[in-house]
């Protein structure tokens, strides 16, 4: 029998920036799960006179890592719930949550590959899980992160994410840089097109697996974009996230 | 495509975002469970569905045609889950459901 979704409170261990809008807030939860890499958790935050606003925010931290997950989440300056999180949370709090849910963006080593992952900003947050559960299961699966961004200074796990790509385990990392570039960048300097995406592909076959995540645009091009390059529809599975905060 | 869907489409979410809404109601997980769309005919996974949550009610609409597949409304007193635009749910989760396929 599954376990019936249910929320549960969970405890602040640790609060983490990543950029200067995003930050990694580690939550304990007493009643943990293991989830699948790209799943997300429901946060719930409730005001003293009734009113509650909800959020879905994608788990960053693989399997792998028991007892808590870490929830990578953008400061939305007129949002609701991540302006909670980033200013007001601080370590010992407690917060509502339910999870892990999803079955359908969600990636296992035994899924196979190639991989190749794109992100928009943000949207790099379940890839993450990808990568990281990818690592812990010392998997040589040929993968490809295309991750696009404003700024060299809104790449999120940036550290982690050279370090992963210097193992020479077959993972390739690909920035692309849409608004600034810092100086003597060589990488993409533009939105993603039709030739970067072939470019991605090249030493991927025409057969990988596909998991698209970021604002609706982007999601949009690089899954028609893959298509029409020759990927299997079905092989594609996205994930649109919106500014909702 | 109506009710000025091309302004909001940049925010759009998709089906992933009320997955915990309809587990909740439903006891198991929707995201990837298969649809056929009524007015257009695409089959999907429910994943893909555009989700409109700014107001009253959640609207998933077809990532194809745009038109309304399913609206979820809770009232004081009740939940409704009008299902019309779906043409059939396929209940078995396909391991391989993508995008979008005909």
């Amino acid at each position: 029998m599954p376990t019936p979704l249910t929320w549960q409170v969970a405890t602040v261990d640790e609060i983490r920036p990543e950029t200067a809008q995003v930050k990694t807030f580690t939550l304990r939860l007493p009643a943990w799960r293991a989830h699948k890499a790209g799943q997300h958790y429901d946060v719930r935050l409730t005001a003293q006179d009734g009113y509650q606003a909800q959020r879905s925010y994608s788990i960053a931290s693989p399997p792998t890592r028991t007892g808590v997950v870490e929830l990578t989440i953008e400061r939305i300056a007129d949002g609701e719930v991540s302006p909670y999180f980033h200013d007001v949370l601080v370590p010992g709090d407690e917060v509502e949550v339910r999870g892990p849910i999803g079955g359908y963006f969600v990636w296992e080593p035994d899924h196979g590959g190639p991989l190749l992952l794109i992100a928009g900003g943000s949207g790099v947050v379940p890839l993450m899980a990808m990568l990281r559960e990818r690592a812990a299961a010392r998997a040589d699966i040929p993968t490809t992160l295309l991750a696009s961004w404003r700024t060299i200074d809104d790449v999120i796990y940036r550290a982690e994410l050279d370090a992963l790509g210097g193992v020479a385990d077959g993972l390739r990392v690909v920035h692309t840089l849409t608004r600034a570039q810092p100086p003597g960048w060589a990488g993409y300097a533009r939105r993603i097109d039709g030739p970067m995406l072939a470019d991605a592909l090249a030493p991927l076959g025409t057969d990988p697996l596909v998991y698209i995540c970021g604002p609706t645009l982007l999601v949009e091009a690089a899954a028609n974009g893959l298509v029409e390059g020759g990927v299997s529809a079905a092989r594609v599975r996205t994930e649109r996230f919106g500014p909702t905060g | 495509m109506d009710e000025g869907a091309d302004l909001t489409d940049a925010m759009t979410l998709d089906g992933n975002a009320v997955a915990g809404e309809l587990e909740e109601l439903l006891g198991f997980d929707m995201t990837a469970v298969m649809h056929r769309c009524t007015s257009c005919g695409n089959r999907a996974a429910m994943a893909t569905l555009l989700a409109y949550m700014g107001g009253p009610g959640t609207v998933l609409r077809c990532s194809i045609c745009r038109e309304v597949v399913i609206r979820l409304v809770r009232t004081p007193t009740a939940t409704y889950l009008d299902l019309r635009g779906a043409a059939y749910l396929c209940l078995t989760p396909v391991p391989d459901s993508g995008r979008a396929h005909r």
